[in-house]
């Protein structure tokens, strides 16, 4: 460290920044490298162990089976691991507080229960239910309301009050209003959860534990011993995860994304150099942007190859439909966090609930908070895996859904000590999961195999965080 | 002498079978540096928590500008102008410098925070703080220095416009030049018309800084002095034995637990 300043700003307020030391606002890119090693080697290592991880995989499986690393494949292994990738998805916000949910796999079971009940009895959930059941089940979407209203989560309180009107109504089959019930009732849910650990203060670890067992028992209440929803007829409900953009749309997907990410990322870099901030060095960020769009461009071409197994019977091509559904939760998520000041909040808690709480956060409202994302991310989930599957059984949601949901953020890199994470960690570590899972399957492996290695891997990462953590410890101050 | 500006009148605290503050009557006056002083474990902290609305009070009023007011939370001590900057610092590690100054009071609109004004005025005011071994302010908290987070802390207090600023031991991990920033800043604030309370175990700091010292002893407030009255040996027995010639506990027998 050097006493002068090798780059500071010199434009806008030159009086007060340049007092201020060895503060620099850019760095040259090797400088910027050279500090990311620095930290990696701190023990930040956030994705870098799951993307190495999934070089590996890829590697492996390719080399053990001809059909891992073709495109109706790798198709394939994205839509089988979205649903469960989307519920990671909410859970990075628990994980963020340090918090846990072990009942948002069971919990979206329920989710895709009450849609698939309501496909099949034509929107008549009273008659699906059974009319005892069915007060209760209005009485405690009324009871989720309330709870909102009191710890003033108001989002969660419409959604918990449109889950009631719909199923006191009674509103036709639709498959997109289906879906909607899906999210309010996984809303509903959420705020009953949330009132539990933050309000009434039972640990999140006991709270969803039970609730965890709970909500199998509904889900069998629902469906009956041995029943099943099929909703492979709705042709909305089938295509979540099985449909596919056309040509045209692919592209334009490709386009929108690349292009989007491309102007948010030049756009604040070349503001923020404007004003004099904090930049990351412009080559890095061409850079970025340029990786991006070459990996859009390369997996929309290669997804819109005709990935048919019988190319000339039927022909299957096009980005599938699930791709955009998690980018956009993927987009959805990361602005929350980076940019409101939910987010922010939602860092402080997990970073230092009491300085929150003396910086005049509402941290009880927060810890609710999280598990009505979470929650609703299930529902999502839930919808994307039932469609996968064509039907909703008992078992929707349990086996090793919450593994592999909990692994997936916890791979990709989120803590679950609480203040570190992001959405896109579970993005990386469900492909992660999926790579496992789906290689393991074309090597006929039997569940027992899958189960072990993904236990182990979760294990495995989860030792990651605990060792990072403390070398961040040591190396810190 | 100047208006009060906060008055607390025999305030109580008690954690548990633990009667941590009797009957303290404290009062802040704008313009002034009124130096909190008393042995560890007197209940200095505690009293400035009960002010920032961390610790409910069982007893005893708080008046700000003669109007008695509640103060249930640490978000009615800072809409009243009340900043403190605490012993335990809280800050969150996993945040950076701008983040935590601004931790709560985001500026911008809540979908969308302000990130380019909020880094301006965080470094404007370390810089007057003169913090020149922070590498970025967008370093996070965890990686800097026990100097440099309590240097973040204060910087924290003083970047709203407030009418109270409480520094519990603002000085504890500082350098000498970042002392001596500090102290300076303390005469400056009061200068500036606010009330400052100082909390700190360094004599020499307090009798450089302090117009008034007040003297908790087992949480008693034994006496209120003005600085330019009082002797370095008279504030130091107060601290130790509650007592100094006729000032403090007048029977060392009323002192019970
Ligand atoms: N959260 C708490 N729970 C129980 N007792 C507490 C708590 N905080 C403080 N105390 C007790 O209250 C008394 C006063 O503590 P306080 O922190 O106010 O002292 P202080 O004057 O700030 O001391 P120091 O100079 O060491 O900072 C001590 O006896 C302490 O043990
Ligand atoms: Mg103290």
């Amino acid at each position: 460290m050097t006493d002068s300043p090798a780059r500071t700003d010199t434009g806008a307020n030159s009086g007060a920044i340049s007092d201020f030391g060895i503060d620099t606002t850019s760095q040259s890119a090797g400088e910027a490298i050279r500090d990311y090693v620095a930290r990696v080697r701190g023990g930040e290592l956030g994705s870098l162990p799951a993307l190495l991880g999934l070089g590996v995989l890829v590697l492996v499986f390719t080399m053990l089976s001809d059909n891992f690393l073709t495109l109706n494949n790798t198709a394939n292994l994205i839509a089988q691991g979205a649903g469960k990738m989307i519920i990671a998805m909410g859970l990075v916000f628990v994980l963020l507080l340090g918090e846990i949910d072990l009942s948002a796999g069971t919990l979206s079971g329920v989710c895709a229960s009450v849609m698939a009940m309501h496909y099949v009895r034509g929107g008549n959930l009273l008659g699906g239910m059974g009319s005892t059941v069915f007060y209760v089940f209005i009485i405690g979407m009324v009871l989720a309301a309330a709870l909102a209203l009191v710890m003033r989560i108001w989002a969660g309180a419409v959604l918990s009050l449109v889950a009631v009107l719909m199923a006191a109504l009674g509103v036709p089959a639709n498959a997109w209003l289906e879906m909607v019930l899906a999210v309010c009732v996984g809303a509903a849910i959420g705020c009953i959860t949330g009132f539990m650990v933050a309000k009434v203060g039972v640990p999140s670890f006991v709270v969803t534990l039970a609730l965890f067992i709970t909500w199998q028992g509904v889900i069998l209440q629902f469906i009956g011993e041995g029943g099943v929803f099929g909703i492979r007829n709705s042709q909305v409900l089938f295509n979540v995860a099985n449909g596919n953009l056309s040509v045209l749309g692919s592209w334009i997907l490709c386009v929108v994304a690349a292009g989007g990410y491309a102007a948010v990322v030049l756009g604040e870099h070349f503001t923020r150099l404007r004003k004099g901030l904090v930049t990351q060095p412009t080559l890095i960020a061409l850079f970025k942007v340029l990786a991006v769009a070459a990996i859009a461009g390369l997996s929309t071409w290669a997804l819109t190859v005709n990935r048919s197994p019988n190319p000339d019977l039927v022909t299957i091509q096009g980005v599938p439909y699930v791709v955009p559904i998690i980018l956009g939760l993927l987009v959805i998520g990361t602005y929350v966090l980076n940019r409101t000041r939910y987010g922010r909040h939602i860092y402080a808690v997990g970073g230092n609930a009491e300085a929150a709480r003396r910086a005049g956060i509402d941290v009880s409202k927060i810890r609710a908070s999280v598990f009505v994302v979470s929650a609703c991310a299930a529902a999502i989930g839930a919808i994307v895996y039932s469609s996968k599957a064509g039907s909703v059984d008992p078992q929707a949601g349990g086996l090793n859904t919450l593994l592999f949901a909990v692994g997936a953020a916890v791979i990709g890199g989120t803590s679950l000590f609480g203040g570190r994470g992001k959405v896109a960690h579970a993005v990386i570590g469900g492909l992660v999961l999926a790579a496992v899972e789906n290689g393991l399957g074309l090597l006929r492996q039997p569940a027992a195999v899958v189960n072990i290695v993904t236990g182990l891997v979760l294990l495995l990462a989860a030792t990651v965080d605990a060792l990072s953590r403390r070398r961040a410890a040591v190396t810190t101050r | 002498m100047t208006e009060p500006l906060l008055e607390l009148v025999g305030i109580n605290k008690s954690f548990g079978p633990v009667h941590v503050l009797h009957d303290v009557d404290f009062t802040v006056r704008a313009g002034e540096v009124t130096a909190l002083v008393g042995d560890n474990g007197a209940g200095k902290s505690t009293l400035v928590k009960c002010v920032a609305g961390i610790y409910p009070t069982e007893s005893g009023e708080i008046r700000f500008r003669g109007e008695p007011v509640t103060i249930h939370s640490p978000k009615d001590a800072a809409d009243l102008g009340i900043e403190v900057v605490y012993q335990d610092l809280a800050l969150a590690d996993n945040l950076d410098v701008v983040q935590n100054m601004f931790l709560g009071r985001e500026r911008g609109s809540r979908w969308l925070m302000d990130e380019s004004s909020m880094e301006r005025a965080a470094r404007e005011t370390l810089a007057s703080l003169a913090v020149r071994t922070v590498k970025s302010v967008r370093t996070p908290v965890a990686a800097l220095s026990g100097g440099q987070r309590q240097t973040v802390a204060i910087a924290k207090a003083v970047l709203w416009e407030s009418k109270v600023v409480l520094l519990d031991e603002p000085t504890a991990a500082l350098g000498v030049a970042q002392t001596r920033q500090v102290l300076d800043l303390v005469r400056r604030l009061a200068e500036n018309g606010l009330g400052v309370v100082l909390i700190s175990h360094n004599m020499a700091d307090v009798f450089e800084v302090a117009d008034r010292i007040s003297t908790l002893y087992l949480g008693r407030l034994v006496a209120d002095l003005p600085a330019k009255e009082t002797t370095h040996s008279q504030v130091v027995e107060l601290i130790t034995a509650g007592r100094s010639g006729d000032l403090g506990l007048a029977r060392p027998e009323q002192v019970t637990l």
